[in-house]
């Protein structure tokens, strides 16, 4: 009897319940399923990570403190701490917590009416809302008569103050002027090398190649740095008003690739001539090659401009410069072809 | 007890529990998709937290020293105090190291992130009035933490990141009329600039664009809340609706656990992977370079772009308006972001469609987006591994030139190939029913037929531009779903 009794209110319980949930949902509109897991079992095994993440924390000061720097134990460590809270957290997240799909709706701003197609349709309440603020703006200016006077004068005074405010950029850096042209090379100044040690001619074997600088100058500015290489002075096609300036087959160029700056620091010198392509200088950024035999005219690569080359001279032994480099130096700019 | 005293407290000083209590319920839609977006911004609470700790002992300075470190190859090469700072704190600093490579990954896998986060917006569509706004705050990020990268690793004046600098010196002075003047004023003077170069770089990077993301991160957050998450369309999924997990507890918990993943990856890989041993560079300096050096692969676009462009300028007379490095450097990252920025736009105005839109498509959804969004991903691409060509030279010996004419070929071809595969693949999806990733296409008509009622139910018809085959007595069922093709 009893227990019957407890079926039917079990049974009408049920419903009630059910009523009253479908009564909250219907009215807030929003739908819920809930499901507790309960897992003793999940929780048990968060605990388990955690404490695991918390030794293996514990195992990274140890590793700080005792160890002598070991990149790869001190990043395991606290790898496998950060691994363990993750997987702690997403088991907690799956098997411990509630469960639960909400549904909720989305605020009205974006729920264009349905049937509005493709006009804009605000409903009622936000076009409220927009009429207030629109009232609002237009009632800060309720009395005045003169807007278009002041809103000249606005726009001046932010004009004025914009460019205040902009100019002392200019303090950045002076102005181009010959800056980007500069250059430590006329006659008479002796190549180096990067101890300072003056260049001697016989030391350059055929196909050899080396990094110099101008005596003197500033090793960081763009223009110093030369690729010295020799090549067989009968190898030679410089053009005419070149010829007198590779002498026994030296030759120098600036060592700044013309296209984008990086040091040409590669030279290509065949050991079998019938084979292979020519000597050439290579960029090692993107591959733009010079001819060194013809005096620097780029054979491949994005640089349009050739590599400048320095006319030298053999005093004493030693390499001079017999006047400036031939073109302007590093990447391209506006004015590069009027100065070179 | 103390819960609700802790939020007595709070209420009764800000009156903000309501707005709490209104958070703890916000609903994020289940989709693994929708995490990429996290990871970036964990990725992003990862650097700016070994940041700070490197900034704790870099130098940025550009004074010279001779290296007289524990890395015993250096010892007494001349060097800048910012290189040998990066060293000793490399070698000397206890952790220092791992928390360098952990930076440094953390700076990839961020760039990462947004990428295929971007992509997933692009092919879902979610960039869609009302989220357009918050497409080009996304956008932005991804701009800025391009330069940020790039900006970071110039930093340590070692040898690669001065031959990045080079570069990046060469592209400012290429553009057009202001170049040269512009090059100047960035660097202080001539490339390789003063030393106050460094110290704005750094402010640069410490600062400025950390604050810049930061900003726009917070703004981005708020849009996306802002009209909730957008979902994939379902049974229950509607355009006035959000369905998924609550913030509290489970989503509070699986998103901890997220970032306690993607800290977990980066710390493993700053400890067991080696990223930009710059003890192995040497320092930079203006007359060095090395061969098959590259940069961190998100500027691989713009290395392959100089590297593809065929070898000229434009002069006029003797007036050299536009310089070389102009067109990889400058015109063609200018084109990528230009094409995603006005996307949006294009879209609109084609489909005439201005209606806001919560449910995402799928990518067969619109074949023409999807399309011609691949077809621009494959061109990046294609142009991305020419950037790498130096190194398929140096490593395997595969003919230089012979790369550059078949990328240069491959540019152009391979990304009308795509299209016009992606776009039939997506037509034939669309319209038969299957699904890729399934076997048979007999369960999966349903799922369009579920979305059609849900379409009745809430009332939604599309609007003109945006056909449907409602007629159509065979297509009728699953042609409900709005075809929203350009």
């Amino acid at each position: 009897m009893r227990r019957r009794a407890a079926a039917v209110l079990a049974w009408v319980w049920r419903y009630v319940v059910a009523g009253a949930v479908l009564r909250v949902s219907r009215r807030r509109t929003i739908h819920r399923e809930r499901e507790l897991p309960a897992s003793t079992r999940a929780e048990t095994g968060t605990a388990a990570l955690l404490f695991a993440a918390a030794l293996a924390g514990l195992a990274f000061v140890a590793i700080y403190a005792f160890d002598d720097a070991n990149t790869q134990l001190l990043g395991l460590s606290i790898a496998v701490s950060l691994a363990l809270v993750a997987a702690a957290l997403i088991l907690a997240a799956a098997r411990v917590v509630p469960q639960e799909t909400l549904e909720e709706p989305r605020p009205d701003f974006s729920v264009d009416g349905p049937k509005s197609a493709d006009i804009e349709r605000f409903s009622a309440h936000q076009q409220e809302e927009v009429e207030a603020a629109a009232l609002t703006l237009r009632e800060g200016t309720d009395g005045v008569t003169r807007r278009g006077l002041l809103g000249a004068a606005g726009a001046a005074a932010g004009i004025g103050l914009g460019a205040a405010a902009l100019v002392p950029l200019a303090s950045l850096g002076p102005a181009v002027g010959g800056r980007l042209a500069a250059s430590p090379w006329k006659d008479g100044v002796a190549l180096v090398e990067e101890n300072g040690i003056a260049v001697k001619a016989e030391d350059l074997e055929v196909g050899s190649f080396l990094t110099a600088f101008a005596k003197g100058a500033d090793k960081e500015q763009l223009a110093t740095s030369l690729a010295v290489v020799r090549v067989a002075p009968d190898e030679l096609e410089l053009p005419a008003d070149r010829a007198d300036w590779a002498p026994e087959g030296i030759l120098a160029f600036s060592k700044i690739c013309t296209h984008a700056q990086c040091a040409v620091s590669l030279f290509r010198y065949p050991l079998f001539a019938e084979r292979s392509p020519g000597p050439a200088l290579v960029c090692p950024c993107h591959y733009s090659t010079f001819n060194v035999l013809d005096g620097g005219e780029r054979i491949f690569g994005p640089a349009v401009r050739p590599l400048p080359q320095l006319p030298l001279r053999i005093e004493d032994g030693v390499l001079v410069a017999a006047g400036p480099l031939s073109g302007a130096v590093g990447a391209s700019w506006g004015r590069v072809r009027e100065e070179g | 007890m103390t819960t609700r005293r802790l939020l007595r407290t709070v209420e009764s000083r800000t009156g903000g529990t309501g707005a709490l209590a209104k958070a703890l319920r916000y609903v994020f839609p289940d989709h693994w998709t929708f995490l990429f977006g996290e990871i970036a911004m964990y990725s992003f609470l990862i650097l700016v937290a070994t940041g700070t700790y490197l900034a704790l002992f870099f130098e940025p300075s550009t004074a010279h020293v001779v290296y007289h470190g524990a890395y015993a190859p250096l010892r007494g090469t001349e060097m800048t105090r910012a290189y040998a700072s990066a060293i000793n704190l490399s070698f000397e600093v206890q952790a220092g190291l791992l928390i360098r490579q952990v930076h440094h990954w953390a700076a990839d896998v961020f760039l990462a992130a947004i990428t295929v986060h971007l992509m997933r917006i692009f092919f879902t569509g979610a960039f869609r009035k009302p989220r357009d706004l918050n497409y080009y705050v996304g956008l932005t990020m991804l701009v800025l933490a391009v330069l940020e990268g790039y900006v970071g690793y110039s930093l340590l004046d070692d040898l690669l990141s001065g031959m990045g600098l080079a570069i990046g010196n060469a592209v400012a002075l290429s553009i057009p009329l202001v170049g040269g003047q512009l090059g100047v004023l960035i660097w202080g003077g001539r490339f390789p600039g003063t030393p106050d170069f460094l110290s704005r770089l750094f402010f640069v990077h410490v600062f400025v664009l950390p604050a810049l993301i930061a900003t726009l991160m917070a703004v981005h957050l708020a849009l996306v809340a802002r009209p909730h998450h957008t979902q994939f369309r379902g049974r229950r999924q509607k355009e006035s609706n959000v369905i998924g997990t609550p913030m509290w507890p489970a989503y509070a918990l699986r998103s901890s656990g997220l970032f306690a993943a993607t800290a977990a990856v980066l710390f493993a890989l700053g400890g067991l992977v080696q990223i930009n041993p710059i003890w192995q560079w040497g320092p930079y300096e203006p007359w060095l370079g090395t061969n098959g050096a590259q940069p961190d692969w998100y500027l691989g676009w713009l290395i392959g772009a100089l590297r593809l462009m065929p070898h000229f300028d434009v002069v006029i007379g003797d007036y050299t308006l536009i310089p070389n490095p102009f067109w990889g450097g400058v015109l063609f990252p200018g084109a990528v972001f230009g094409f995603l920025y006005l996307w949006p736009t294009i879209e609109r105005r084609r489909l005439g469609d201005r209606r806001p839109h919560n449910l995402l498509d799928r990518p067969r959804d619109n074949p023409t987006r999807t399309a011609i969004g691949a077809a621009v991903f494959t061109f990046v691409a294609t142009i991305f591994f020419a950037g790498a060509a130096d190194r398929a030279f140096v490593q395997f010996g595969v003919p230089y030139e012979f790369q550059l004419w078949l990328y240069r070929g491959l540019a152009i071809l391979l990304p009308i190939a795509v299209f016009l595969a992606t776009r039939a693949i997506c037509r034939h999806l669309r319209d038969s029913g299957a699904h890729p990733g399934r076997d048979s296409g007999a369960r999966l008509v349903e799922r369009p037929r579920e979305a059609g009622r849900d379409l009745s139910r809430s009332g939604s018809t599309p609007g003109p531009g945006v056909p449907t085959r409602r007629g159509d007595a065979r297509a009728g069922e699953r042609a409900a779903r709005p075809r929203a093709d350009l």
